[in-house]
């Protein structure tokens, strides 16, 4: 019930403003139009500006995906979280939850593929694929937007929080779905 | 912090191919991602010059503002550093509320709009103020009412119940999204990156 409702929401939440922004510009007598192609002028730079950044980014995260580090790390890892009730298969997953959206839902996907949407596993990928976003993917995009090159600790924040919704993630569904 | 990040997942993934080898995965992947880097901008250049198109309009209305002025008891709190009628105020709102609803697209142009009005706020520094730091934090962990990408995925599998995941997934990220405010927080009053104003 409430979950139809919220999708209602994300379903009409675009028409509504793109109607009801101008309406409501034009009756406070703005001209819209114009102040429409003012800002979407903005919109170019912005998105240009972004290139070298994302560049750096992207080229860094897909060497260290492409070669088989992230196999190797996630090996090393696994003895440690298989303790803390961590099923191996999820584990890659996790690693590539703050560097890539497009990878770690690829990887998902691939889980619900082999075990099943309604396994434990397949159950966790769904949860970790809703948590946290893509922390690199968000740093680089919105500090490069404005040129900001120290990010000082805001990566730390940023992967402890992806760390903690791991965590939660595993936790919740070892408590609710076993 | 960063600078080690960056040359960690760069050496790491070039010595691992070396030792597999398979060296030439790493020429590929770099060229093959450099070229993909530039694509993913040019696919924000349409949606972006829509959203700051509309939210132009939106802020010469007086709605930014407005809505900034509806919100500022919860925004000033995670915000000190911000005057409360400032216009980042209603960017960062509108990021936040995009990023709830699921509407990723909408929520990045927000987003940028947000840094660029706190960039001013910064001096036009090259080094990232609190206050963006702190919106950085909760952008990373903000909790999705709606995970349609994944609900979408579960639904193709034929789960039998694809949406039970919605819970788990509020509970997780308001585990993750607390964790970052407070974390922030700590960093801003007690660490020794704290700006000494």
């Amino acid at each position: 019930m409430i979950l139809s409702l919220l999708d209602t929401i994300s379903r009409w939440a675009i028409p509504v403003l793109l109607l009801v922004i101008p309406t409501l510009g034009l009756w406070r007598k703005v001209p819209v139009y114009e102040a429409f192609v003012e800002g979407a002028e903005e919109g170019f730079t912005t998105a240009v500006k972004i290139i070298p950044f994302l560049v750096g980014m992207m080229v860094a995260i897909s060497v260290f995906r492409a070669s088989g580090a992230m196999e190797v790390l996630s090996q090393a890892l696994q003895p440690l979280t298989a303790r803390a009730g961590v099923p191996s298969e999820v584990l890659p997953l996790a690693l590539m939850r703050p560097l890539s959206g497009s990878g770690v839902l690829g990887m998902a996907t691939e889980l619900m593929k082999t075990y099943g949407p309604d396994s434990l596993i397949g159950r966790i990928a769904s949860v970790m694929q809703g948590t946290t976003d893509t922390t690199f993917f968000v740093l680089t995009v919105y500090f490069g937007a404005v040129g900001i090159k120290k990010y000082r600790y805001s990566v730390i924040t940023g992967l402890t929080a992806d760390i903690t919704g791991f965590i939660a993630s595993v936790y919740i569904c070892n408590l609710i779905f076993k | 912090m960063l600078n080690i990040i960056w040359l960690l997942l760069l050496a790491s993934g070039i010595v691992v191919a070396a030792v597999n080898g398979n060296i030439e995965v790493v020429t590929e992947a770099a060229l093959g991602s450099a070229r993909g880097a530039v694509k993913v901008c040019f696919d924000l250049i349409g949606v972006m010059a829509l959203w700051l198109g509309i939210m132009k309009i939106a802020e010469k209305a007086g709605m930014v503002r407005g809505i900034a002025l509806i919100m500022k008891p919860i925004i000033r709190r995670l915000f000190p550093s911000i005057p409360p009628e400032h216009p980042a105020m209603g960017a960062v709102i509108l990021n936040l509320s995009a990023n709830m609803l699921g509407l990723g697209n909408a929520a990045t142009p927000f987003g940028m709009k947000a840094m660029q009005e706190l960039q001013q706020l910064n001096g036009h520094s090259d080094e990232a103020s609190e206050a963006m730091c702190t919106f950085v934090a909760l952008n990373t962990s903000c909790i999705t009412l709606v995970p349609a990408t994944i609900v979408g995925v579960r639904v193709s599998f034929g789960s039998v119940n694809p949406t039970e995941i919605v819970g788990p997934c509020i509970f997780a990220t308001a585990v993750a999204m607390t964790v970052a405010i407070l974390l922030d927080y700590w960093f801003r009053r007690f660490s020794r990156w704290r700006r000494i104003p």
